[in-house]
């Protein structure tokens, strides 16, 4: 890059002293070009975000930087004082964050808070940054910017929040625009608008992005360069095309490895086999049968202001067969972990029958509940909350095995040992607390308690989604191994179509509380007949700098086809309209 | 593809957790107040070898005499030694504060669990009733109920304990609510955990951390309730070397000998003091938010 923008030199930052000391970031060195995009890529851990917060003096207070130079503009970045950072911050370098739900202020108005930076640095009057945000809002495709400015952000939905923190960090036309997984926490669908507004913004006012993310999809769709780090230190760098073809590192081959393709299944019928001699679908009697199920969640009604609540299943039907796994995809509030939750009856439905292991669940007492979570278990996304801090691993996989009554003393602790071993665990981990293990090695714990009772039904809810690419791909390949090993049958709620395309047998397709298509995986990935099914398909960022998709069309979720299912080839069923679309 | 292997983390070689006792060492105000605490349990426990004198012995020297070398802390109106009868008043302080404590926390973390656990109507009669005693100050509840059970020390320890109960049944309630919505309930539900191991095996635990800085810091309310109701007379009873009562029955005689307020009146003052800030050290250890990973 001739005219480079920022340059950093050895940056150095520690978190800690004496005996815990930790080198966050050490010896890293980049130049960020005019108009360029720079992806910072790497796991958790890896030092990228804390490296860039450096750069805007907002590291925790626990982190010093030890040395470095980070030349912007003619300064040191890291030199300056902090009342002279404090005028760049927010006027010529600015950031948006990963969780767009947290990061607006909720007791201020958009308005307010959009107008906020500009009065602040740049000294005009209220009355003009009024007019700037208003301008903002309409280029970020909010629309309507004399009501968006009034609104408070719970009125706004995730992506429009997002919307909202671009529109506060372009509205200076910064210099260079820090972007820390700023479509992390969105849907697929939502992150593809939100990353064509990005690159959108970025040629209207030339602005520079350093783009932190952990996604390989999201660095081949935006990124110029690439910047591969691991354990605090620069591994590789180069450009985007360079190092998708030909990574120079093992650990960049690696990464890139453990990235699912949408469409590296696309020939198969079946999940990828792990096995030598794998579980076949037993399609004579089903797991679970759910007819009918209807759910609302009540809205609030504060100050009478009552609706009508949220209709999270629609009269929702499954079956799911030992040894098969059934995918339910959507976007967040598609009701698809409502009906996770429904079949193992972890909350009522208002109608529906779901009969697991041909036991009616909605008839059942306490008892017989309890006799029937035997033979089902659940897998949590969040494998740092889903496990009590406060008991031991061990404890935990032992509980549900306990409760059942299937084995005590020395024969339960063989049980934990084996099970341990099963997951790829240490015996030694047994009497360890959960945070004294990573995310993947917690979602094996998880795993372990779930299969101590010998289940026939795992509902795993998004289980890979907090995972890093690698440990997702580790676990994903335990999941595959053990139920082609033990035939068990799967739920599997994700909103990772590449994930769902290796591991699933069927699809359901769900939207608004309703199935709008449900078949078999290939026929649905590869011949998706609903609108809805096509925008999801078609999101999916490609982790290939050669493919990029360019701009999709907007979604109108409101008139997609949401009538009842009509098979139109067999087991494929699609929302009746969606067909003559 | 095995090279890209999970970062053990903490797993690999992470100092042990330190024992709460370091910890608590480490924080200035806990170290402060685990000193104080100590005296005051050591004044306690060794008070008859401690105190020159019987607390309760009249005419251990000559009456209202200013501290001297034979009297440290000076005499009272019936010539009993200040220092020995503060010395000796450790006891019913530290009993007092147990007592008192130990029975609000109790009651209270029970009700609040039952109530956050149980959710519908349950909880709802509870806690609207614990809110009725809420409304009321905690002197009020503690004077009404010392009508019903009589004046004495031991009744004034009931009576304060059953008048902070609805301060402790809220704190627990408002901590079950956050943890009955994590994952790890969840969790154990679908695992088929039935009421009693939810509530003692998976919530307790993780509501104890937060009383116990409560109930620590409660103490020296205790303590201090405990002293107002005997400076009224209600509590502690003649002869009984009891700091608050000690007080009151100098009020007389504030200008001829002060020493017999001073002294017990510094005596509340360091234990309220030292409570506190061993209150404020256990927090610092044990309160999760300051224990960022």
């Amino acid at each position: 890059m001739s005219d480079s923008l920022l340059e950093v030199q050895d940056l150095d930052v520690v978190f800690g002293a004496g005996r815990h000391r930790q080198v966050a970031v050490e010896g890293l060195s980049y130049t960020l070009g005019k108009g360029e995009t720079l992806a910072i890529v790497g796991e958790s851990g890896s030092g990228k975000s804390v490296s860039s917060l450096a750069l805007l003096g907002l590291l925790p207070r626990s982190a010093r930087i030890e040395r470095g130079t980070a030349r912007f503009a003619g300064e040191d970045l890291l030199g300056l004082p902090e009342e002279q950072l404090r005028r760049l911050r927010g006027d010529r370098l600015t950031m948006i964050f990963q969780e767009p739900m947290t990061s607006l202020n909720p007791v201020l108005t958009i308005g307010r808070q959009l107008t906020e930076g500009l009065v602040e640095h740049r000294g005009i009057a209220q009355a003009a940054a009024e007019a700037r945000a208003g301008e903002m809002i309409e280029l970020v495709g909010l629309g309507d910017p004399a009501r968006r400015l009034a609104q408070y952000p719970h009125e706004l939905s995730g992506g429009m929040r997002q919307r909202v923190m671009i529109a506060m960090a372009m509205a200076s036309e910064p210099d260079i625009l820090i972007a820390d997984e700023p479509t992390t926490a969105l849907d697929v669908t939502v992150q593809a608008q939100i990353l064509d507004l990005m690159r959108d913004l970025k040629a209207r006012f030339g602005t520079s992005i350093i783009l932190i993310t952990h996604d390989m999809g999201v660095v081949a769709e935006m990124a110029d360069r690439v910047v591969v780090m691991h354990r605090g230190r620069k591994v590789e760098e180069g450009a985007v095309g360079e190092v998708f073809a030909r990574p120079r590192e093992a650990y960049t081959r690696n990464l890139l490895a453990a990235v699912p393709r949408l469409g590296a299944y696309a020939r198969t019928t079946a999940p990828r086999i792990v096995v030598d001699r794998p579980a076949e679908v037993d399609r004579r009697a089903p797991v679970v049968r759910a007819r009918g199920l209807r759910k609302r969640f009540a809205g609030r009604s504060w100050f009478g202001r009552g609706d009508a609540g949220v209709l999270a299943l629609d009269d929702v039907a499954l079956d799911l067969y030992p040894g098969e796994t059934l995918a339910l995809v959507g976007e967040s509030g598609s009701g698809k972990s409502t009906a996770g939750r429904a079949v193992l009856r972890l909350l009522e439905v208002d109608a529906g029958e779901i009969e697991v292991d041909g036991v009616e669940l909605r008839g059942l007492g306490r008892a017989g509940l309890r006799r029937a979570r035997g033979h089902m278990q659940m897998i949590f996304q969040d494998p740092f909350a889903s496990l009590n801090p406060r008991l031991t691993v061990g404890a935990l996989v032992a509980e549900p095995m306990q409760i059942h009554g299937i084995a005590r003393g020395r024969e339960l602790d063989d049980r934990i040992e084996a099970l341990f071993h099963r997951v790829g665990l240490e015996s030694d981990h047994i009497r360890r607390y959960p945070h004294e293990f990573s995310g993947g090695q917690r979602q094996r714990v998880a795993i372990a308690r779930a299969l101590g009772v010998g289940p026939k039904l795992i509902v795993a809810d998004e289980p890979t989604s907090a995972l890093d690419g690698a440990v997702q791909a580790q676990v994903l390949e335990l999941l595959l191994e053990l139920q082609q090993s033990l035939g068990l049958a799967y739920l599997f709620i994700s909103h990772d179509m590449a994930v769902v395309e290796e591991v699933s047998h069927r699809v359901a397709v769900m939207q608004r509380g309703r199935i709008v298509e449900t078949g078999p995986r290939p026929v649905v990935l590869n011949d998706p007949r609903h609108v809805y099914t096509r925008a999801l398909l078609a999101a999916v960022p490609v982790a290939d700098p050669t493919r990029r998709r360019g701009v999709l069309p907007r979604l109108d979720t409101a008139t997609m086809p949401r009538g009842p299912l009509t098979e139109i080839a067999p087991g494929h069923l699609v929302a009746a309209g969606a067909e003559a679309a | 593809m095995a090279s890209v292997v999970e970062p053990a983390r903490a797993a690999a070689g992470a100092p042990a957790s330190r024992s709460f006792l370091g910890s608590l060492l480490r924080t200035p105000s806990g170290a402060v107040g685990l000193v104080v605490v100590a005296v005051l349990v050591l004044a306690a426990l060794l008070a008859a070898w401690i105190a020159p004198y019987d607390p309760l012995r009249m005419a251990a020297g000559p009456r209202l005499a200013p501290p001297s070398w034979a009297h440290w802390f000076g005499t009272d109106d019936f010539g009993r030694d200040v220092f020995s009868r503060i010395v000796y008043g450790a006891r019913l302080t530290l009993q007092i504060g147990v007592i008192a404590v130990g029975i609000s926390l109790t009651s209270g973390l029970l009700l609040g669990l039952v109530a956050g656990y149980a959710s519908g109507w349950t909880e709802r009669v509870l806690m609207r009733l614990v809110d009725v005693l809420f409304s009321f100050t905690e002197i009020v509840i503690a004077l009404a109920c010392l009508a019903i059970l009589g004046i004495g020390l031991t009744n004034a320890m009931i009576a304060i304990g059953i008048a902070s109960i609805p301060f402790y049944a809220r704190i627990t309630h408002s901590v079950v609510l956050v943890e009955r919505n994590k994952p790890y309930f969840e969790a154990a539900v679908a695992g088929g955990a039935g009421h009693l191991r939810l509530i003692f095996r998976h919530l307790l635990p993780n509501v104890v951390p937060t009383l116990i800085v409560v109930g620590t810091l409660g103490v020296s309310t205790a303590v201090l309730a405990a002293a107002g109701l005997s400076f009224l007379g209600l509590g502690a009873q003649p002869p009984q070397p009891e700091w608050g009562f000690m007080l009151s029955s100098s009020r007389d005689l504030i200008s001829r000998a002060p020493w017999m307020m001073i002294f017990p009146g510094v005596a509340i003052a360091i234990t309220v003091l030292g409570f506190n800030l061993l209150g404020d050290g256990v927090r610092e250890v044990l309160d999760p938010r300051q224990r960022q990973r």
